[in-house]
């Protein structure tokens, strides 16, 4: 009986991948442990191995092929060349490029019969950028790289330090390519040591240099808190304005796939509390580089948090030669009158999904990414607030002390007597992550909270 | 790998000073000790608030690693930095000011005793959690080493913080990337109540504690200013070739408690009457000054009241100067673009 070969899952995060290329060829014997093909992921490039013992049979995705989905069979290891009759019967078939999101499903059932054309979304025109600007396809991930590549080119004081982002050329591809570019001197590896390196940076940005810190994931940086809060924060204010600590903190913030509590969670609400350093936490590839471009120029130090999931997302970035977006500044993606939906990072996944599935009910949803935690852009929500008189908070974090907490309470302050319902907050669950698929989906929230939501805060 | 070279120092072969370092030394050591006086008085007064840890006693420490420092080196300390902003030669005033808290003080009165710097006097602080100043100070030299400007960066801490993890990060660091650093570690013998023996393994060999990362080390007696010194200028040459990190362990003694309202009931009176009889490294120099014939009493006695008269100046100022005005509650808490 011949078995499958099955693409495999080689992170956490991945879905799909390349076949890059075949080591093996049909009719070849393979033992357990022989190297049968190297498969590209959005990190790395990683060789599998046999399992099984047999004959390489036949090779059902061929060398080159994209987007092969996480367990779709990808050759037939048999008792013999021939020997491709797989367990479990049906001729293996070649992997669908895209699955149907299960979400939109949901959607088409739960949509109103009588619903049959929604309503026009009103997408602002962004006056960020110029009109007529080619814009360039880009993840998220190669949008981070070009921002820092840009500011190196510019700026001989700028260098990154971290754990495996020269050598390795980054635990999550981010810096690839920038050793060769900018040499070791100002690439830099690090011994695994949060608490020293991050201090080590702190001390060199007090000497004149202008570090970005790159910790492979936030919750790594607990061990270097107090570099980054006592030392990098408040030095500005305790030498009465002397000096301060110009440079960048940043890496993989919040829940990624299935890594369980030490590896899950949102900073966003922990920094955005400390006076002295600004919090910034983009959602798409353009905000990504503009904001990281002016991060990097800023002259204090920045909280840069990334989120795994969105690193191989794509969006448009204008072609400009110096594109940035000003820190503290929220960005209304969408245009609607129902209610004032708020996100950030991959909280705006959700929201504008919900926003979607809302507007085929004929719910004009505003959706404003707010981009920067800190300094908040309030004026931007309260001013979409007194349009809508409703609003709906979201992010992956814990409720309690949450941006969500912070935004209720503020808009409550400055635009009370226009508020319709109470502010509502859609947050991760208030329990640490947990490792089963079904309890880490339940601790998150998605877009039909969002939903739930806004249609609370309307009463409907 | 070369062995680390650490020992301890001899103090038979001690280089003299001339005639001019010994009164430059001593004359910097009395401006601490009368400095701290002044300042514990007005403590005690309560004119100074918060937290204030005096370094009367170990002015020899500061003082001669000053001497052997070069235009451009850095100088990076935990909170117990009078003596060191001093040595740096910073206003007294505008430190005495600042631990009364008063807007001409060096941070404008938002630092106090534990949080001052002048990037002008390259005085990196002045900073408040034990031990945070040496991967700050390994930064320092880090920078020194990228800009490849040849100043080192000369990284204080005492023998409370030399038990710190994160300054085997920083020792680590420091020399598989070669950072011009000495880090000189103030062995007063106590952090706070604990008496280094019973917080420290091999606790009569904290100058090794670099040698399984390479880092030569060498004991010297903080109480000698010379002695002192003489261990700096190897230091600082090692740093200065490229040799990477170096550490000087400072047998020191500090005469007061930990901070002003510290009791100092884990020691004995007669421990800290030995110490200030046998080892004063003020009344050690006087001697030597006296010896040498490089002054005479009546000459000492009007530095005294040279140094007096400074001290007596930055008191009245510090006292009269006013309080910060309210607006400064909300300022250098971010810094503008181009500032």
């Amino acid at each position: 009986m011949a078995v499958n070969v099955l693409m495999p899952a080689l992170s956490p995060t991945m879905e799909e991948g390349k076949v890059a290329k075949w080591l093996v060829k049909e009719g070849d014997t393979v033992v357990s442990g022989d190297v049968l093909a190297e498969i590209e992921t959005d990190k790395a490039t990683m060789e599998i191995e046999a399992v099984d013992e047999g004959v390489l049979s036949k090779i059902l995705i061929g060398d080159g092929t994209e987007n092969v989905l996480v367990n779709t069979p990808i050759a037939i290891i048999g008792e013999d060349a021939n020997d491709v009759s797989v367990a479990g019967g049906s001729e293996p078939t070649p992997a669908p490029v895209q699955q149907e999101s299960p979400q939109q499903d949901t959607l088409a059932q739960e949509a109103p019969a009588q619903v049959s054309v929604a309503p026009e979304q009103v997408i602002p025109v962004d006056t960020e950028i110029p009109e007529g600007t080619a814009m360039v396809e880009t993840t998220v991930r190669e949008a981070l790289r070009d921002a820092m590549a840009e500011e190196m080119r510019a700026d001989e004081n700028v260098f990154l330090m971290g754990e495996e982002v020269a050598e390795y050329q980054g635990a999550y591809k981010i810096s690839q390519g920038m050793l060769e570019e900018f040499g070791a001197k100002r690439v830099i590896d690090t011994p695994i040591t949060e608490h020293g390196f991050t201090g080590i940076a702190v001390g060199a940005a007090f000497g004149g240099l202008k570090p970005i810190v790159e910790f492979m994931t936030f919750n790594f940086a607990m061990q270097a808190m107090d570099h980054i809060i006592n030392s990098a924060a408040k030095t500005l204010y305790m030498s009465g304005g002397q000096m301060g600590a110009p440079m960048v903190f940043r890496g993989a913030n919040g829940a990624a796939a299935r890594v369980g509590a030490q590896h899950s969670q949102d900073y966003s609400a922990w920094f955005a509390q400390i006076p002295g350093i600004k919090v910034v936490q983009p959602f798409s590839a353009a905000d990504a580089k503009g904001l990281l471009k002016s991060a990097i120029r800023d002259p204090n130090p920045v909280v840069f948090l990334e989120n795994e999931i969105l690193y191989g997302q794509k969006f448009d970035v204008p072609d400009l030669d110096d594109w940035t977006v000003p820190i503290g500044k929220a960005k209304v993606v969408r245009a609607g009158d129902a209610v004032t939906i708020v996100s950030f990072s991959i909280g705006m996944t959700y929201a504008l999904e919900a926003a979607d599935r809302l507007a085929a009910d004929g719910i004009m949803a505003e959706v404003i990414d707010l981009r920067t935690i800190r300094p908040m852009d309030m004026p931007t929500i309260i001013e979409s607030v007194k349009k809508t008189n409703r609003c709906v908070v979201v992010e992956e974090g814990w409720p309690i002390c949450s941006i969500g907490s912070e935004i209720a309470a503020q808009v409550m302050t400055q635009a009370f007597d226009y508020l319709d319902a109470p502010v509502a907050r859609v947050a991760g669950k208030d329990v640490p992550m947990p490792y089963a698929a079904n309890l880490e989906k339940l601790a998150l929230p998605n877009a039909g909270d969002v939903v739930d939501a806004v249609k609370s805060v309307l009463y409907v | 790998m070369a062995k680390a070279a650490t020992k301890k120092a001899s103090k038979d072969k001690l280089t003299q000073f001339s005639k001019d370092e010994e009164l430059k030394a001593y004359y910097a050591m009395l401006l601490i000790r009368r400095f701290e006086e002044k300042a514990g008085q007005l403590y005690g007064m309560g004119k100074i608030g918060g937290f204030c840890h005096l370094y009367i006693g170990q002015e020899a420490v500061v003082t001669g690693v000053q001497m052997a420092m070069q235009d451009g080196d850095q100088m990076i300390t935990s909170y117990r930095d009078h003596g060191h902003m001093l040595a740096c030669d910073m206003d007294p005033k505008g430190v005495m000011a600042e631990l009364t808290g008063r807007q001409a003080g060096l941070s404008k009165g938002k630092g106090g005793s534990m949080h001052m710097f002048s990037r002008e006097k390259n005085f990196y602080g002045g900073h408040g959690i034990v031990g945070a100043q040496v991967p700050l100070g390994a930064g320092l030299g880090f920078a020194n080493k990228y800009k490849e400007n040849g100043a080192v960066s000369v990284t204080f801490f005492g023998e409370g913080a030399a038990n710190q993890g994160q300054v085997y990060e920083s020792f680590n660091m420091a020399s598989i990337w070669k950072l011009p650093v000495i880090f000189v570690i103030e062995n007063n013998g106590y952090a706070m109540g604990t008496a280094v023996k019973r917080s420290a393994a091999k606790s009569e060999e904290l100058f090794n504690r670099g040698s399984v990362y390479g880092i030569p080390g060498v004991q010297a007696d903080g109480m000698d200013v010379r002695a002192v010194k003489e261990a700096c200028d190897i230091a600082f040459k090692h740093c200065r070739d490229g040799k990477g990190p170096y550490i000087i362990e400072m047998k020191t003694y500090r005469y007061r408690g930990h901070s002003m309202s510290d009791p100092a009931k884990y020691r004995s009176k007669e421990e800290v009457k030995k110490m200030r009889q046998e080892h004063d490294p003020i009344e050690q120099s006087k001697a030597r000054v006296l010896e040498g014939k490089f002054a005479d009493e009546a000459e000492l006695k009007a530095m005294d009241a040279e140094i007096r008269k400074i001290v007596s100046e930055a008191a009245d100022f510090a006292q009269a100067a006013p309080e910060p005005d309210a607006s400064e509650l909300w300022t250098d808490i971010y810094m503008e673009a181009g500032e």
